[in-house]
C-alpha cells in the first residue's frame, strides 16, 4: 500500500517529522464507583444576571448565553432583575403542579413495573422546566414537546385519566393504542403529537410559528429537546429557519446532562454552552437555572413577550439534572456515579419553591405533606379509573380493524382489502 | 401550455382559490424556481405566501409539517428529487404518519413538488427516481403526471388533498414529449393534444389511471416520461398494445390494471427507477396475484439498472426504445 500522506513514509509511519495526531473522545468526570464532582461548576449568584430589554438585539446580549439566570437564592428568597414577582396563588399552583407531576410519574413508573404497560419516562428533577414554561405561555400557544414535558399537560389541567389511557393503550386511548406510552397528543391542550424520532418537532414548531406570523395571528410556538438531541440536523435546520424569518418561537434545550448513557460532552458541552448555539444563528440565547421555576418562568415570559412583539425567536438552555434513569428500560448506575444526582448543586425544583413559599409565610411543612398525600390519592384513583378501560396486553383495546384507520383521510382500496383479509383470517381461526 | 406552465397554472389557481395555500422552497420566490415552475407567484401573492427557503431539505419539510398542523396547505418544492433524502425522516416518520399517530388530531396536508427522473445528462445527483422508497412507506401518496393536462389537474387534486402527497415531475418532458431518441431533435408541447390546458380550475382525481393507448395484444404499465417512450416504440412496432399511464402509484388504480391485463393476457412494466425492490416489483406481484390464470406469457420488466445513475453512459442506462422493443418481442413470442 502506498503512503497516504504522499511524503515517502513507510506504511504505519507518517513520513513527516510531526507528532502523531490524537483523537479526543470525551469522558464524563465520574463513572460508577467514582465520586462525583461538581466543583468545576461555578454557580453565579442568584441576582447576578442582568435582564436585557425584550426587544434587545441578540448581539447585545451574548453574555446571557454563557451566564445563568437565577431568581431563587440559597435561602429560598426571590432576588434580582429576573424576579417575576408572582402572586401567592401562582406560586402555590406551580408547587402543586410540580408535585402532581412527580406523583404521576411515581404511579406510572410503578404501573410499568407491575406489567400494566410497556414503558414509562419520568421527569424527576426537571419538573420546573415544563411547568414554569407552560404557566408563562398563553393557553392557546402551541407546544411541540419532547417526551419529558408531561408537566405541560398537567399545567394545562389535562385530565389524568386521559393521559393514563394513552399510557395503557386501552380502549379509552384517544390515539387508538398506536403510540408508545407517554407519546401524547392533545390538540385542545396546545400539545403537539410527540414523535419518537428525536428533534423532528423543532422545525415543525418553527413552521407553526411562521404560519402564525404569516397569517397575522397572535399565537406563538414553543418547542423542547434534550441537550443530546441538539446534535441532530433538525435542530440546526430549525435554528436557521427561526433566525431567517424571525419566527415567533421559543426553542428550549433541556440540558439534563445525560442522553441515555452519553454525557453532555458528546453533544459538545465541553466546548461551549447549549444556549451559545444561539449566538451563531444571531438568535437571542438565555441560559437558565432549570431547577428554579421562577427563573424558567421569567425567561419564558421574556421570550414570549419578545416573540409576540415580532422581535424574534429565543433559544433557552435549561440547566438541570436527570435524577432518574432515562426510562424504565434504563439503569443509570451502569454508567454514572451513584451519588451524582444527590450532589447536583442546583438542588431540587420542588424543594426550592417549597422553601420559598414557606419563607413567604404562605406555606408550611404540614400543608405540603397533606398535599403530597392528596396528590398520591388523586393519581391512584385516576389510575384505577383508567384501568377500567384496560391495561396493555389484556384485550381491552380498540377494535382490530381500527389499525387501518387514519393512514389516509379516506381508506384506499388496498387497505380496505388488507383490513378485510385480516378480519376473515381471524374469523376462520375461530377468534 | 408546456408542463412547467401547467404546473405553474395549477399553483396559481389554487393560491387564488385558497388563501391557506403557500409555496416555499429553494429559489422559488423572487426568481421563480430553477425550472421556473413558480415564476410570477411571489409577485402576485406576496412574500408571506411564496418565499425562498434556506438550503435544508429536512428544514423545508419539517417547517411544512408545522405549517400544515397550523392549518395551512404548504406546497414545498425540493429542487431535485435527488435532494429529498435529507428530508426523508421528516417525510416518512413525520408527514406520512402524523394523522395516524395522533388519530386524526393533527394532519400534514402538504404537496411536495420535485422534478425527477433522468435523460438530461444530470449525472448521479440530478437524475434519480426515488418513488419506490415512498410507495413502500405508509401514509404518503405518490403522483406522477405524464402530460401538461394531467400535471395541472393532478396537482390541483394533490393540493386539495388532506394527506401528504409527493408530486414527482418528469423533468425530461417539462418542455416537450420525449420519444426515447436522444439524438433526434427535441420536440415541444406546442400543438400537442395533451398540451390543451384550460387556464381555470379542473381536477383529475388521484388514483385513476389513464389509458394512453387502447389495445388488445399486450398491456404496458408505465408512468412519467416512459409513457411517451413506450408510445413511440409501440407505434413503430405496429403492435396493438394497451398503454396504461398509472398517474398515481399510491393510491394505485388496480381495477384498470387488472381489467387491461385480463383482456390482453400479456404484461410489460416499464420505469426509470432501479430494478430491485422498485415499484415494478410491486406491480408484477399484484398482476401475478390477480391475473395469473389470464397470463399467456411471463410478465417482463424494463427498468433502470441497479447502479448509481451514470453520466456519460446515461443513454445505455435509460430504459430506452431498444430495451423496450426487445422486451415486447420476447413477450409476444410466447
Ligand atoms: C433520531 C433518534 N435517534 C436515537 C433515538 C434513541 N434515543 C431516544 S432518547 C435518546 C437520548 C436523548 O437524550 P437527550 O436529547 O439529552 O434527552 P433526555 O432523554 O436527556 O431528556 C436516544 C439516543 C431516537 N429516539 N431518535
Amino acid at each position: 500500500m502506498s503512503d497516504p500522506t504522499g511524503s515517502g513514509g513507510i506504511e504505519g509511519q507518517p513520513g513527516r517529522n510531526l507528532p502523531p495526531l490524537r483523537l479526543h473522545v470525551p469522558e464524563p468526570p465520574a463513572r460508577p464507583g467514582e465520586s462525583a464532582d461538581f466543583t468545576h461548576f461555578d454557580i453565579p449568584a442568584a441576582d447576578a444576571a442582568p435582564r436585557p430589554d425584550e426587544a434587545a438585539q441578540p448581539d447585545a446580549m451574548r453574555d446571557m448565553a454563557y451566564g445563568l439566570i437565577r431568581v431563587l437564592d440559597e435561602d429560598g428568597a426571590a432576588v434580582g432583575a429576573w424576579n417575576p414577582k408572582l402572586p401567592p396563588e401562582t406560586l402555590l399552583r406551580m408547587l402543586r403542579t410540580m408535585a402532581l407531576t412527580r406523583a404521576f410519574d411515581a404511579r406510572m413508573f410503578r404501573a410499568q413495573r407491575q406489567g400494566k404497560t410497556s414503558f414509562y419516562m419520568k421527569s424527576t428533577g426537571e419538573e420546573a422546566v415544563s411547568i414554569g414554561a407552560a404557566l408563562a405561555l398563553s393557553r392557546d400557544d402551541m407546544c411541540f414537546p419532547s417526551y419529558r414535558q408531561q408537566g405541560i399537560l398537567l399545567a394545562r389541567d389535562w385530565p389524568l385519566v386521559d393521559m393514563m389511557n394513552q399510557i395503557y393503550s386501552n380502549k379509552g386511548d384517544r390515539l387508538k393504542g398506536r403510540q408508545l406510552p407517554i407519546m401524547y397528543s392533545a390538540r385542545d391542550a396546545g400539545f403537539f403529537s410527540i414523535s419518537g424520532n428525536l428533534t423532528t418537532q423543532y422545525p415543525q414548531a418553527v413552521g407553526w410559528a411562521m404560519a402564525s406570523a404569516a397569517r397575522g395571528d397572535t399565537r406563538i410556538a414553543a418547542t423542547w429537546c434534550g441537550e443530546g438531541s441538539t446534535a441532530e440536523g433538525d435542530f440546526h435546520s430549525a435554528c436557521t429557519f427561526a433566525s431567517v424569518y424571525r419566527a415567533p418561537v421559543i426553542m428550549n434545550v433541556v440540558n439534563n446532562q445525560w442522553a441515555i448513557s452519553s454525557f453532555s460532552g458528546f453533544a459538545g458541552a465541553e466546548s461551549t454552552t447549549f444556549a451559545a448555539r444561539a449566538v451563531g444563528y444571531g438568535i437571542a440565547g438565555l441560559r437558565v437555572d432549570g431547577n428554579d421555576i421562577l427563573a424558567v418562568y421569567a425567561a419564558t415570559r421574556w421570550a414570549a413577550d419578545r416573540a409576540r412583539s415580532n422581535a424574534g425567536p429565543t433559544l433557552i438552555e435549561h440547566f438541570t439534572y436527570r435524577v432518574e434513569g432515562h426510562s424504565t428500560s434504563d439503569d443509570p448506575t451502569a454508567y454514572r456515579s451513584a451519588e451524582e444526582s444527590s450532589l447536583w448543586p442546583l438542588g431540587d425544583p420542588i424543594a426550592r419553591l417549597k422553601a420559598h413559599c414557606i419563607g413567604l409565610g404562605i406555606w408550611d411543612e404540614d400543608r405540603h405533606a397533606a398535599m403530597d398525600k392528596e396528590l398520591a390519592e388523586l393519581v391512584r384513583d385516576a389510575a384505577r379509573e383508567a384501568e377500567k378501560n384496560g391495561i396493555l396486553g389484556h384485550g381491552l383495546h380498540h377494535p382490530m380493524e381500527s389499525m387501518f384507520e387514519d393512514v389516509f383521510e379516506e381508506m384506499p382500496r388496498h387497505l380496505k382489502e388488507q383490513q378485510q383479509q385480516m378480519l376473515d383470517e381471524w374469523k376462520a381461526a375461530g377468534l | 401550455m408546456n408542463m412547467i406552465q401547467a404546473i405553474n397554472s395549477a399553483m396559481d389557481v389554487m393560491m387564488e382559490r385558497d388563501p391557506t395555500v403557500v409555496v416555499m422552497g429553494e429559489d422559488v420566490g423572487f426568481f421563480g424556481g430553477v425550472f421556473r415552475a413558480t415564476a410570477g407567484l411571489q409577485a402576485k401573492y406576496g412574500k408571506n405566501r411564496v418565499f425562498d427557503t434556506p438550503i435544508t431539505e429536512c428544514g423545508i419539510i419539517g417547517v411544512a409539517v408545522g405549517m400544515g398542523a397550523y392549518g395551512l396547505r404548504p406546497v414545498p418544492e425540493i429542487q431535485f428529487a435527488d435532494y429529498i433524502y435529507p428530508a426523508l425522516d421528516q417525510l416518512v416518520s413525520e408527514a406520512a404518519r402524523l394523522r395516524y399517530r395522533s388519530a386524526g388530531e393533527f394532519i400534514a396536508p402538504m404537496t411536495v413538488r420535485s422534478p425527477f427522473g433522468g435523460g438530461i445528462f444530470g449525472g448521479q445527483t440530478h437524475s434519480q427516481s426515488p418513488e419506490g422508497i415512498f410507495t413502500h412507506c405508509s401514509g404518503i401518496k405518490t403522483v406522477i403526471p405524464s402530460t401538461p393536462y394531467d400535471a395541472k389537474g393532478l396537482l390541483i387534486a394533490a393540493i386539495e388533498d388532506n394527506d401528504p402527497t409527493l408530486f414527482f415531475e418528469p423533468k425530461r418532458i417539462y418542455n416537450g414529449p420525449f420519444d426515447g431518441h436522444y439524438d433526434t431533435p427535441a420536440t415541444s408541447w406546442a400543438g400537442h393534444a395533451d398540451a390543451q390546458v384550460p387556464t381555470g380550475y379542473y381536477r383529475i382525481p388521484l388514483g385513476k389511471a389513464r389509458i394512453a393507448r387502447a389495445g388488445d395484444a399486450l398491456t404496458v404499465l408505465c408512468y412519467g416520461t416512459m409513457v411517451h417512450v413506450v408510445e413511440n416504440v409501440v407505434a413503430t412496432l405496429g403492435i396493438d398494445a394497451e398503454i396504461v399511464d398509472l398517474r398515481s402509484l399510491v393510491p394505485l388504480d388496480i381495477d384498470t390494471i387488472e381489467a387491461s391485463v385480463k383482456k390482453t393476457g400479456r404484461c410489460l412494466i416499464v420505469h426509470e427507477a432501479t430494478r430491485t425492490s422498485g415499484f415494478g416489483a410491486e406491480l408484477l406481484a399484484q398482476v401475478q396475484e390477480r391475473c395469473f390464470y389470464h397470463l399467456e406469457a411471463p410478465i417482463e420488466r424494463v427498468t433502470g439498472f441497479d447502479t448509481p445513475y451514470p453520466h456519460s453512459l446515461e443513454w445505455a442506462y435509460f430504459p430506452g426504445p431498444v430495451r423496450i422493443r426487445e422486451a415486447i418481442n420476447k413477450i409476444m413470442k410466447d
